[in-house]
């Protein structure tokens, strides 16, 4: 079973007003449960567009959004999708364990799981001890983990991700890109992740969906098919050709 | 212990600025209806106390009373407008235009509606002056969330109230809060200035006037003394509900550099 089906979508913003905008035009995409799908183009070419047309934060101007076999509405209303964000969005006024459970409580578990399983969570973005603290005390990098956790703490049967390590600095970035990694042989979510960066993307991902501007459109899809990734990976003369190939796809797009 | 910190400096202002006024009343002797010493006016606050702890529960009450209408229902609007898109279009432009009228000018207007000698023209008085600060800030801090907390929010498929309570309200609660601040000084000046014109005669308002038309400007002190002590204590009051209900805040502002 396809975990997201896209046929024939398109979006325009504010259509038939002075500023009218084809976001997307013509766009299809089937993705399998367990995939890790990156989303890269130039900026405005309607990545987080559609990405929240899957997440149906969003509906399209033609076509249709297939989630698990249904609408994408019904994946939402069924609380399918775990969500995150470039800015890591943690609510101010909550404690970090209590960010992680915001969705547990709109799911109605009992405190006592609720705790259980921010704890667990907290564990695997290895923040255990900040459990108490708010987020205003936390580091960028410790801000996106948290968000990441809360996103994945009802263990959604997909994962949404836009541009979430793009405030963070290089170091940063490849050690959540490691562990993002980790979570994800552990948990066997789907993902959809928005980026800029064309290593992150082949590092990551087992298709890199490269996209074109005006209107938005697929350009080419490329099979990221380099195995288990280790500490050598991002040395290795495999991962060098594949992002070889991916700037060059890019590059065509810009022409 | 911060408390008592953040107290310390104005306090010791206070100081300085009061013997400086004794001090220099002192050296430059004018004729006593210019200014009256601190010591004088403090000496008319004993003499007259027990008019002076009347005025003040007097204006006091017109306050808080005006006061807490006039947030309910300034906190009532923010929540509808934000909440209801027809609401918005009727409230908003009504409170802009209600807004623009000089309230204060209305106080010999609201006597004749309510009675001379009642404090309910007054209390109206109060609250249409709480009400448009409180209304516009908290609907601005309902309206300004971060658009990712809302979209997270309904990724989880969270119905409208459920984001107004878990993401709007607490984003607007420093707004609020400023609103509040400002909005108690204001009370006070609109209650007090209201009372010129009208209301019960025992009032600080019509203290002041009275002891002002005899000459007796060191009794008009100490009922401006009351009223700012009216203020301060209201002030105080918002400070440590602000702290209650927003224990994050501070550690925010020990993190983040505010503006
Ligand atoms: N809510 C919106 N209203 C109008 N135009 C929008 C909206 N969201 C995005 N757009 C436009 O759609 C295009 C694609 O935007 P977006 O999906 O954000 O691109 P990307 O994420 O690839 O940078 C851009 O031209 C953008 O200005
Ligand atoms: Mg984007």
């Amino acid at each position: 079973m396809n975990a997201i089906d896209v046929r024939g979508v398109a979006k325009v913003f504010n259509p038939g007003r002075s500023n009218q905008v084809e976001a997307l035009s013509g766009i299809d995409l089937s993705v399998e449960s367990g995939e890790f799908i990156t989303l890269i183009g130039p900026s405005g070419c309607g990545k987080s567009t559609l990405l929240r047309l899957i997440a149906s934060l969003l509906s399209p101007s033609a076509g249709s959004v297939q989630v698990n076999a249904k609408p994408a509405e019904q994946a939402r209303l069924d609380r399918d999708y775990g969500m995150a964000f470039q800015t890591a969005g943690l609510f101010d006024w909550r404690t970090v364990a209590k960010n992680i459970e915001l969705p547990l409580e709109l799911m109605g578990w009992s405190k006592g799981d609720r705790r259980r399983r921010s704890a667990e969570m907290l564990d695997l973005v290895k923040l255990g001890e900040f459990a108490k603290h708010h987020p205003s005390e936390l580091s960028g990098g410790m801000q996106q983990r948290v968000a990441i956790a809360r996103a994945l703490a009802f263990s959604p049967s997909l994962l949404l991700m836009d541009e979430p390590f793009g405030a963070l600095d290089e170091m940063t970035r490849e050690h959540m890109q490691d562990e993002l990694l980790r979570i994800w042989g552990e948990t066997g979510t789907t993902v959809v992740f928005v980026t800029h960066s064309i290593p992150e993307a082949v590092y990551l991902s087992t298709r890199v969906v490269v996209m074109s501007p005006r209107p938005g459109r697929i350009a080419a899809i490329i099979n990221a098919d380099l195995g288990d990734r280790t500490a050598a990976t991002r040395d290795d003369t495999a991962f060098f050709k594949k992002v070889t190939e991916v700037r060059v796809a890019l590059r065509d797009v810009e022409g | 212990m911060n408390a008592l910190k953040g107290l310390s400096a104005p306090l010791a202002a206070g100081v300085v600025i009061f013997g400086l006024w004794q001090g220099a009343l002192s050296l430059l002797d004018p004729d006593g209806f210019v200014l009256p010493a601190p010591s004088e006016i403090v000496g008319a606050l004993i003499d007259n106390w027990d008019e002076v702890y009347q005025g003040t529960r007097i204006t006091g009450f017109v306050v808080v009373s005006g006061l807490l209408a006039g947030i309910l229902l300034g906190a009532a609007a923010a929540l509808l407008v934000t909440r209801f898109r027809t609401a918005n279009e009727t409230i908003t432009p009504l409170a802009v235009a209600v807004n623009a009228i000089p309230i204060i000018a209305l106080a010999p207007i609201f006597n004749n509606w309510f009675g001379l000698t009642s404090p309910r023209s007054n209390q109206a008085i109060v609250v249409a002056l709480v009400f448009f600060p409180v209304f516009i800030n908290t609907a601005r801090g309902l309206v300004r969330v971060d658009p990712s907390q809302v979209e997270l929010m309904e990724s989880y498929a969270a119905n409208r109230w459920r984001i107004t309570r878990e993401v709007r309200i607490p984003n607007a609660m420093p707004f609020f809060f400023t609103a509040l601040k400002l909005a108690t000084s204001l009370a006070v000046i609109a209650a007090i200035v209201a009372e010129y014109f009208g209301g019960r005669q025992d009032a600080l308002g019509p203290m002041i006037t009275q002891s002002a038309g005899l000459t007796r400007y060191d009794e008009a002190w100490a009922a401006v003394l009351a009223g700012a002590a009216i203020g301060a204590v209201l002030y105080g009051v918002v400070l440590v509900f602000e702290r209650v209900a927003m224990p994050w805040h501070s550690l925010i502002r020990s993190h983040r550099e505010e503006p």
